[in-house]
């Protein structure tokens, strides 16, 4: 035994070192997507017995109003979020000076992405609060009439994505700043040599040595867009009337309010698709960064 | 440095940069003020409509000791810290293991276990919503600590793995092999020449994941349901439908479900940017 364990050490520790964070990992996230597939052709209640249906939930669920309006809310979030790398890029701009105190402020630019999802919904339904809320008072100070954003079916969504951009800015405005410190000084200097200032330089100089602090950028901001979840759940439980829905919410109602696990399942594998085209992407771009 | 440093403009810019630095803090952070102010309020000052003024009355301390009193405050937080640190110390620890396999050693399915971690952490959580809580359910860890636990120690390790892989793989392997020569075993390479190695990672990447799991709210709503085990996100949501009105109550509990992780962040800022920016500035 021992002497097989010395000379086969090699060959067998690295398993050993890797079994705990595998085998948790596959119980609790690996296998779980595989049964949500399985369970999204069964109709369920979470209890009984599960009733094979085949894709008639897919089927229900493209016919589904509801469906369709989560799903152009996902849109909304996806294409309103890509705003937080540029906004993040231009505060890390406009931040990035050595006056004194700027390390605070720094800091507490980064602020509202420590904070918890739950306290920023809370924060911004104040904030929106039609009798009180500061948004009223601006508005009203410029003469315009208070408006309830919360409960209007065409601006809630807006309004809530305007609250996840707040941390989401703050993010990428952290990792601009951590690339802008690790700037080329040499580049910079002979780009100024030659006359460059400015957007011409940001573009053509500084923009190409930030690319990997864009990447990651955009891909935490496009999992954030997709995961919204939280902000929804705490301003508006998807309403009114549905629709400040998202993907993830609608999944969630359906399967713990409705007891429709079967029908929730195939929400959910739908949101794990979409969500697939990004990951594979990511994935495929670090495999090919580990092997050249 | 870019942008050119304002030293080098004329002295009017300078002042005007100056000047509008703390204009842009205030109203980047102005939710958050109002919401600091509304937590020193009385409530008849919010009868009264006074919003967003400075407070008639200071209720500072009255507030927040009166939330601890009126509210089960205090488990909220308690519950917060018995789920987060287990979760921090077990994943972390599993991670350090998982990632010094995958980094240094050439095991067959490296890259595609690498890669299985890092995208399952990665998916929309309601993907695994149902079957983990039918899983909590059958091993009887429903609405106690242990569903949370054990549940976030799970899906926090694809992170740390990828985190520590990487670390781990930027370290010289000369170390390594020569311990190797010496005929020292692979557990004892790991635990004296990796783990004080990777020491600063593992400050960095507790900081990170004590915030993630602290600020979990969707797990809390799927996995636990009473009070005595809720930890403080899903209570203060709890807190605001029972105080509805009482929003300087609700704003003193929401400032305190912010404070350990923001007092994280400024103790560890460095490890925490380390953290979160890693691979950021490395192809």
């Amino acid at each position: 035994m021992s002497q097989y364990w010395r000379k086969n050490q090699v060959k067998i520790a690295p398993w050993l070192f890797l079994a705990p964070a595998f085998l948790v990992f596959a119980l609790y996230v690996l296998n779980p997507i595989a049964q949500s597939v399985w369970i999204s052709f069964h109709e369920w209640d979470g209890l009984g017995e599960k009733t094979f249906i085949g894709l008639a939930n897919y089927e229900e669920l493209f016919e589904d109003e509801q469906f369709w309006i989560s799903l152009e809310n996902n849109v909304y979030w996806l294409v309103l979020y890509m705003l937080a790398p540029p906004i993040g890029l231009a505060i890390a701009l406009f931040l990035n000076q050595n006056v004194p105190g700027i390390r605070l402020v720094k800091s507490l630019f980064f602020f509202p992405f420590v904070i918890s999802q739950v306290v920023v919904g809370l924060i911004f339904a104040w904030f929106y609060d039609p009798h009180n809320g500061l948004l009223t008072l601006l508005l009203g100070s410029i003469g315009i009439e208070p408006i309830a954003i919360l409960s209007d079916e065409d601006l809630v969504t807006y309004g809530i994505i305007a609250a996840g951009l707040w941390p989401q800015v703050a993010y990428c405005m952290i990792l601009y700043l951590t690339g802008l410190n690790s700037l080329s000084p040499d580049q910079i200097e002979a780009a100024r040599l030659d006359g460059a200032k400015g957007l011409r330089m940001l573009w053509h100089v500084i923009l190409p040595q930030l690319m990997p602090a864009t990447f990651i950028a955009i891909v935490v901001t496009v999992i954030g867009a997709l995961r919204s979840f939280d902000l929804v759940a705490i301003m508006t439980d998807g309403g009114p009337y549905g629709s400040s829905s998202v993907l993830a919410y609608f999944m969630y109602e359906q399967s713990m309010f409705n007891y429709r696990m079967g029908y929730g399942a195939a929400i959910a594998t739908v949101l794990f698709l979409i969500m697939d085209i990004y990951i594979a992407f990511f994935l495929w771009r670090m495999i090919r960064a580990e092997r050249s | 440095m870019f942008p050119r440093p304002i030293e080098k403009a004329p002295r009017s810019r300078q002042i005007a940069y100056k000047t509008l630095l703390p204009i842009a803090l205030i109203a980047w952070l102005l939710p958050l003020v109002a919401v600091m102010m509304t937590s020193a309020r009385s409530i008849d000052d919010l009868n009264k409509g006074n919003y967003w003024g400075l407070p008639e009355k200071w209720m500072l301390i009255e507030n927040y000791a009166e939330i601890f009193r009126v509210t089960p405050m205090a488990t909220y937080m308690l519950n917060s810290v018995i789920i987060t640190l287990p979760t921090v110390i077990v994943s972390v620890a599993f991670a350090t293991m998982a990632g010094f396999a995958l980094a240094k050693y050439n095991i067959r399915f490296r890259i595609l276990l690498f890669a299985i971690f890092v995208g399952g952490n990665f998916i929309p959580f309601q993907i695994l919503m149902i079957p983990v809580r039918t899983l909590t359910i059958d091993l009887g860890f429903y609405d106690t600590p242990w569903a949370l636990i054990v549940f976030h120690t799970a899906f926090q390790t694809g992170f740390c793995t990828l985190f520590m892989r990487n670390f781990i793989a930027a370290l010289p392997n000369e170390l390594i092999e020569a311990a190797r020569v010496e005929g020292v075993s692979e557990w004892k390479i790991f635990r004296h020449i990796i783990v004080p190695l990777v020491r600063p990672a593992l400050a960095a990447l507790s900081v990170l994941i004590f915030t993630f799991v602290w600020n979990d709210y969707f797990w809390s709503l799927v996995l636990v349901q009473s009070d005595e085990v809720r930890p403080i996100t899903a209570g203060l949501n709890a807190l605001k439908g029972q105080w509805l009105a009482s929003w300087q109550l609700i704003s003193a509990g929401s400032i305190i479900a912010a404070l350990p992780p923001v007092a994280l962040f400024f103790l560890m800022q460095r490890h925490f940017i380390a953290g979160l920016t890693l691979g950021a500035t490395k192809g």
